[in-house]
Parts: C-alpha cells; structure tokens; sequence
C-alpha cells in the first residue's frame, strides 16, 4: 500500500515495527514504532507519558516527510 | 495407442500473414500445421499430432478479447482435441496476453489440458502464470529452438495426466503450488550445506524464494508542514465499532474509508481492531495506539500541520494478498490525489 501511494506522487511515512519487512516491500521513509500490538503506544505508561510518546512518534513521522531522501531511509530519531 | 490431437493457436505474424498492418486478422483456423507448429510437431516424437491451428491477429485479441475468445474456443471445439498450446510469444505482450488468456479458457472451458510458453518479462507471464504452465523462454523466437525443446515434452505430461515436476526441473514459470515431499537429508543438513556453499562463493538454491517486489520513485518531501493536508492510513485494521464493512479478520478482500471529521480521540466505546493476527487488547483499549488521531488532532490545532484529512483508510494486513493491498491503495490513492492531500502516514501493526 506504501508503495502505491507513493506511485501517485505523495509522500509518505511507513510507521511499523518490523523495518526489515518494511524495507523489503519498498517504504521509502520509515519511522519505527513501539511494537506489534501497539505501535504507537505502550500500555506500562499512564496516560499522559503514552501521548507524548505517541506525539514524538508522529513528529517523527512529520519529519520524515519534510525531509527528502534518495534511497530507502529509517527515522531512528 | 492412437496421437494425441493438439489444437495450436498462434497469430497472424508466426502465421506468415503479415507484421502490425494484419494484426486486426479476425480468427481463422487451418488444418495441420502451420510456421512454428512444425517445429513442435517434430518434437513430439510421434506421440502427438497438429490436427489444426488457430489463427489471430494480436490487435483483434487485444481490443476485442471476450469476442475473439468466444469466437477461437468455438474454433477449437470440433477438433476433439486432446491438448491446446498457444505459441510461444516470447515477448510481445499483446501476443503473450492472447496465449495466456486462451490457454487458461481453453483448460479451463473446455477442459482440455493447455500450456504456453513466453519471457519472463511478458505481461501475460505476471497475468497467467498462476492459472495455467507458461514455459519460460527467451524473449525472441531466436530462441524458438530452446523453448520447443520444453513445451513439446511438458505439454505430452500435461495431457496424458503424468506427473509433473518442479518448475525449475521442467522450465515453467513457479506457479506458486507447494508440494510435501520426503527429503533425503534433514533441514537442518540442507541449511548448512547451502550456507557452506553461499560461504564458498558456490551457486546454491533457496528452499523458500523470496517475492520480487519492485521499487518507486520517491516522492518530494513537504516544504511547509504547516499549511500540509495530511491523510492517515492503516493496515492494523482499526474501524468503527462493530466493523461495519465486515473486513475481515485476515486475507482481507476490502478496505474501509471512514470519516474522521470532528473525531478528536478515538475512544474504546467507538472503534475498536478488525485485525485478527496481533493481540487487540492493547488497541481496542485505546485505538489511537494504531491509528494516532488524538495527537494529530493536537497537532492541528497547534498550526504544526495544515490539517487532518477527514477521512481515514483502513484494511486489516493478515495474510492479505499483495494484489488485493495493490488494488485497495490503488483506489484509495486517487482519491487522496484528487482531494488534494499532500502527505500520508501508514501505521502497520
């Protein structure tokens, strides 16, 4: 799905747990998540620690897109 | 034992006709052998017999395929025939298409065994190899010498009911069917020894190939976040409660598009995870988890992004076949062009 999105012309963020499948179907920007079940998430934290992660996540995922790459690139921070 | 009758189907240029100016020649058919039905015949050693050819032109198949599908199987039929090969097309696509589209309706019609041959690289190869044995070939009749060598032997199997061997043992293209079979040596023999072998710089086969998959251009990135239109999709399967559209729990067949205007935070009493190959307790409590609207949300009301896209997209990825994803984002994706959004964010579990 990453890739036929991005066939269109728009950018976009793969945001999953396991990079390695990512990185073989074809994700050009890659932000790695948490885990499987909860990717954006971890359910140990209270409430307002699991936001900020959650919005570092996606802030991270925004970043991705304001940055132009030229080959398959992993947003580790 | 008597021959067995082949019906061959070739197109108007192996036919001797002529090139692109005939290639709207309406469906004929002639009995015997005709241009490259020879060399076939010569390599079914006196098992086998041409009793007729089918003749199209590729333009016609191509721009009219159910008529001229309807017109050569109706064609074929009287001739009784025991087995049905289509070419080979090596690479001409709209020849390959025809071979593999007739190969496939005749088998599958008239159940008569079929087979084709073509390159890889055809675009009949990608849309047949499944249903019926496409050989591969070289991708010129060059090589009509080397593909007859196969097709000929694969075919005479195929019709008598034999039992067929691999695709790399008989020169068809994987069909992607698995069979259990009792190896000689254990697994874990056979991992060392292709380690080995990839150690000494050796050639050695893979049990398990891995799918081709292909590459795209990358987009441009966003210039200004803030005044971005930004869209969010997800393959973890997160839908309103109830799962509306039935997606299923894994082999998707659909995707769901659901509005998001005015949704500040998706709560447990109002969506919930169709997904059925990871554990939904974390992602029914709280579904922002795999799809983040809340912080988005947040930051939309911050100006850091122009805004959220109002709807959402969202399919279940268990087990889901790569066409189907394909053909969900294929549909998805023009919508989202043609709404005018700039950046998406995909969230897989």
């Amino acid at each position: 799905m990453v890739k036929e999105i991005e066939r269109t012309g728009i950018p976009v963020v793969h945001i999953c747990t396991v990079v390695p499948i990512s990185l073989t179907v074809g994700a050009n920007r890659i932000v790695p998540a948490i885990a499987i079940p909860h990717p954006l998430g971890n359910p140990n934290l209270d409430g307002n620690e699991e936001k900020a992660l959650r919005r570092k996540l996606v802030e991270r995922a925004l970043k991705a897109l304001s940055t132009e790459v030229d080959e398959q690139t992993v947003f580790e921070n | 034992m008597d021959k067995l009758r082949v019906v061959h189907y070739i197109n108007q240029f192996f036919a001797g006709i002529g090139g692109e100016e005939v290639a709207d020649h309406r469906p004929e058919v002639r009995e015997g052998v005709v241009g490259p039905g020879m060399a076939l015949q010569s390599g079914f050693k006196g098992e086998a017999e041409i009793v007729a050819t089918v003749i199209c032109g590729d333009t016609y198949f191509g721009e009219n395929t159910e008529q001229a599908k309807k017109e050569v199987l109706e064609l074929i039929k009287k001739y009784d025939a025991d087995l049905f090969i289509a070419g080979p097309a090596f690479n001409a696509g709209r020849y390959g298409f025809a071979c593999g589209t007739m190969a496939e309706a005749v088998e599958k019609e008239l159940n008569i065994p079929s087979i084709t041959g073509m390159y890889i690289e055809n675009p009949g190869a990608d849309m047949f190899k499944k249903s019926v044995y496409i050989v591969s070939t070289k991708d010129s009749a060059v090589g009509m010498k080397d593909a007859v060598a196969k097709m000929a032997p694969l075919a005479l199997k195929h019709a008598k009911g034999e039992a067929i061997g691999t695709a790399a043992e008989e020169g068809y293209m994987e069909r992607g069917i698995r069979e259990n079979y009792f190896a000689e040596k254990r697994g874990s023999e056979r991992a060392v020894d292709m380690i080995i072998k990839k150690l000494k710089g050796e050639e050695f086969e893979t049990e398990y190939p891995m799918p081709d998959f292909d590459r795209v251009e990358i987009a441009p990135a966003i210039k200004d976040m803030s005044k971005a239109t930004i869209a969010i999709v997800t393959s973890g399967g997160i839908v309103p409660k109830g799962n509306p559209d039935h997606i299923e729990s894994s082999s998707a067949s659909k995707y769901g598009s659901y509005d998001i205007s005015g949704v500040d935070v998706l709560t447990e009493a109002t969506y919930e995870t169709a997904h059925g190959g990871y554990d939904p307790t974390y992602a029914n409590d709280d579904p922002n988890r795999v799809l983040p609207v809340d912080v988005l949300r947040d930051l939309e009301k911050e100006g850091k992004i122009g805004k959220l896209y109002e709807t959402y997209f969202a399919t279940v990825g268990n087990g889901t076949a790569v066409a189907s994803a394909q053909s969900f984002a294929k549909e998805y994706s023009q919508k989202l062009k043609e709404d005018g959004v700039d950046a998406v964010i995909l969230t897989s579990t």
